[in-house]
């Protein structure tokens, strides 16, 4: 994990190559010491036919045994024949729900009784230091204690979407401090997959399905036999920061043997096998950008809903849009933020109306940046290979096959003109802070 | 210095079932914040006392059934300022519109022991096919967050925050996790416009659209895919939009 704004994000300079071994009791130690620590625990758990990514109280909230089938527009929970801890890819939630929330008071004002104004950055005092997400009973996740973040079972992909992020929203002229402010402190607790769902392309994206770098302890899961007790489950230990060598002080582990690291190789190299799905990335963004025009758009404009769920499950997708709320007796006011979607109407809205008037141009607007305009904006490709989009599209429209579709066009149509290549040198990352956040940020 | 005439608000019941309106009663931690910020000058619902016209905001439930009520609304209209349709009804002819499709004539001998009393309409229709409509509120009944919404944006002089994107939009901002995706409970979220928070998903139900259709709506897309699920008949009439006609509507058109 690069250096972002001079803040060390996961301070993996020295990075520990020994390979550890813990137990199931000895995650289930690492967990409670992290709580110890006053970190909030996120990770995987059971909970409306789901594996959602919310608050957890220890290793047993952990789906052990579970995995998910998971399909364009499909998503079931199943039964493993073994007592994996982390057999399944990733669901319906991931980091961006707690580091760049759904919703987020920006600032408050209050009129008082002189008829002078005072205003705050929103913040709860002694609260969350990142802005106030929107508390509400329906949304148990953000009402939780606020603290520093320590996130569990986060996966390769995940991982990448999390780079992208920081680039995205730490990277450039403009700092999000909000973001900036929930990234700094939080602890990752990665796993490596095994266990690849029907919609997973990490491998064509090169994300995963094995650990680099990016977290503070790593997890690789041994196979464990169907007649295993429950209890023998064997974690291989990567050690990716300071603060994950200093924690380890506190949890029962030993070296790994020879043998259990050929192992851990053998899980990761089984799961870049098993992806459920492939992606060719080769020339993609100038094979994209060849068929702008092609009637192909509207055929998959007339499959679209325009529902936004695939861009708000989308990992690396930042869009938000800002709204004023005032109370009744006129002496409050307060400016929110929320997730937005470029598969709206108001969101391409200037005067006069939406500049993307139908599906078609807002699926263009979607796919082009994930797989090509990214590439210039930011200098990588805005998909990590996740799937989310295929799974949770209501209608199952899935954004790998829909590429590889229109990059076939553009082969088949030699004579259309080529996109220039990427501008292989991305905006400067130390540029100076802006005394104020844009009112929306957009593509 | 004389403190500012506080705006005045009337209430109007026209074919409906007076949900809509007692979700102003619901608001109980504000409604004295309500009282205090408007006048509030016509509200049967809440007192018969009656303050004469006009009036600087008008709610106005229900829909048009009768030949009187088509009057009515004109007069409705000339007394207010601002006009507020609220809840499916006013916003869309209601669940009173299912007789549109059926011949009066039928319907009303199968109902009534002595149908000639009757002096009704044929449809069922929306406020905004008689006379301008300045906001619409939708839902059956109307969400309480956005009346609110409308009445403190009324007061501050600004526009109400009243996105006209999906339902799911809203049900992933929640978190929720999608019934149709991972149970195979089908859904009108993605034909459906923002305004409950999602609130069936999040009890592990389809959307029934109560609050009609979405900016653009792709009905046709949602059945292809709906019939391809093999989702039985029963649910598929479910999924009719009973409570907003606009969404039957669109089972018949071709998108965009
Ligand atoms: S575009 Fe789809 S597969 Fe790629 S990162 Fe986003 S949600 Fe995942
Ligand atoms: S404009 Fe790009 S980042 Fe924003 S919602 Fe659309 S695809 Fe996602
Ligand atoms: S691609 Fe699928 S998830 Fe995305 S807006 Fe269209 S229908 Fe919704
Ligand atoms: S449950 Fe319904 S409203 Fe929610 S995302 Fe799924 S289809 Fe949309």
């Amino acid at each position: 994990m690069a250096q972002v704004q001079g803040v060390a994000l996961n301070d993996n300079q020295d990075p520990d190559t020994r390979r550890l071994v813990i137990t199931r009791d000895g995650l289930a130690v690492l967990l409670n010491a992290l709580r110890r620590h006053g970190y909030r625990l996120i990770g995987p758990r059971l909970g409306d036919g789901a594996i959602q990514f919310t608050d957890i109280d220890g290793v047993d909230d952990l789906p052990q045994g579970w995995t998910a089938v998971q399909e364009a527009g499909h998503y079931r929970l199943q039964r493993r024949a073994d007592a994996a801890l982390f057999g399944y890819a990733v669901g319906p939630h991931s980091l961006k729900r707690y580091l760049h929330p759904p919703r987020l008071r920006l600032w408050r004002m209050h009129r008082d009784a002189m008829q002078g104004c005072s205003s705050d950055s929103g913040a709860d005092p002694g609260g969350d230091p990142g802005g106030d997400a929107e508390t509400s009973d329906r949304d148990p996740q953000t009402t939780a204690p606020a603290g520093p973040f320590a996130f569990v079972g986060v996966r390769p992909c995940e991982l990448r979407a999390l780079a992208i992020q920081d680039r995205v929203l730490l990277g450039g002229q403009q700092i999000d401090p909000h973001y900036q402010a929930r990234r700094a402190g939080c602890f990752i607790v990665a796993v490596a997959c095994g266990s690849p769902g029907g919609t997973c392309f990490c491998q064509s994206m090169q994300a995963g399905p094995g650990l680099r770098d990016g977290f503070d302890l790593g997890l690789t899961e041994l196979d464990t036999d169907p007649t295993d007790p429950p209890q023998g489950q064997r974690l291989l230990l990567a050690i990716g920061s300071a603060r994950g060598r200093a924690l380890l002080t506190e949890i029962p582990h030993r070296p790994a043997t020879a043998a259990e690291i050929a192992q851990g190789e053998r899980v990761v190299a089984r799961a870049a096998d098993a992806m459920g799905r492939h992606l060719d990335g080769d020339g993609l963004r100038e094979r994209l950008l060849a068929v702008l025009e092609h009637p192909y758009w509207d055929q998959v404009g007339a499959r679209c809903l325009g529902c936004t769920n695939c861009t708000l499950v989308c990992p690396t997708c930042f869009c938000t849009s800002v709204e004023d709320h005032t109370d009744l007796t006129g002496q409050y006011a307060e400016r929110t933020r929320r997730w937005d979607s470029c598969f709206t109407g108001d969101f391409s809205y200037i005067h006069g109306g939406s500049v993307r008037q139908h599906r078609a141009a807002r699926y263009r607007q979607w796919l082009l940046h994930k797989l090509a305009t990214w590439h210039d904006q930011f200098g990588s490709p805005g998909c990590v290979g996740c799937g989310r989009c295929i799974t949770w599209c209501p209608v199952g429209i899935d954004l790998s096959a829909e590429a590889a579709a229109l990059a076939a066009a553009a082969a088949s149509q030699p004579g259309l003109p080529t996109a220039p290549p990427a501008d292989p040198s991305p905006a400067p990352t130390s540029a100076p802070q802006p005394a104020a956040m844009p009112a929306r940020r957009h593509e | 210095m004389t403190k500012p005439r506080r705006p005045t608000l009337a209430v109007w019941k026209f074919a409906s079932c007076d949900g809509c309106q007692l979700t102003l009663l619901d608001c109980e931690e504000e409604l004295l914040a309500v009282a205090g910020a408007v006048e509030i000058a016509r509200f049967l619902e809440a007192t018969r006392a009656v303050r004469p016209g006009p009036y600087d905001i008008s709610l106005v439930e229900g829909s048009i059934t009768t030949a009187a009520d088509r009057d009515r609304i004109q007069a409705v209209r000339r007394e207010s300022g601002l006009l507020v349709a609220i809840g499916a009804c006013a916003a869309g002819g209601g669940i009173q519109a299912l007789r549109n499709r059926a011949s009066l004539a039928e319907l009303t001998a199968a109902v009534y022991a002595r149908p000639d009393y009757l002096d009704t309409l044929a449809e069922s229709t929306p406020i905004a096919e008689h006379v301008p409509v300045d906001y619409e509120l939708r839902g059956c009944p109307i969400a309480k967050g956005q009346l609110l919404e409308v009445i403190t944006a009324l007061l501050a002089g600004r526009q109400p925050v009243l996105p006209p994107h999906s339902v799911c939009h809203d049900c992933k901002l929640a978190g929720q996790v999608c019934v149709m995706v991972a149970q195979g409970i089908p859904c009108l979220g993605p034909l459906t416009q923002a305004g409950c928070g999602a609130l069936c998903p999040g009890f592990q139900r389809g959307c029934y659209g109560c609050f009609g259709p979405m900016e653009q709506p792709n009905r046709p897309a949602l059945d292809h895919w709906l019939r391809a699920l093999g989702v039985g008949t029963a649910a598929a009439g479910r999924l009719d939009g009973r409570f907003d006609p606009r969404l039957q509507a669109l089972a018949e058109d071709t998108g965009d």
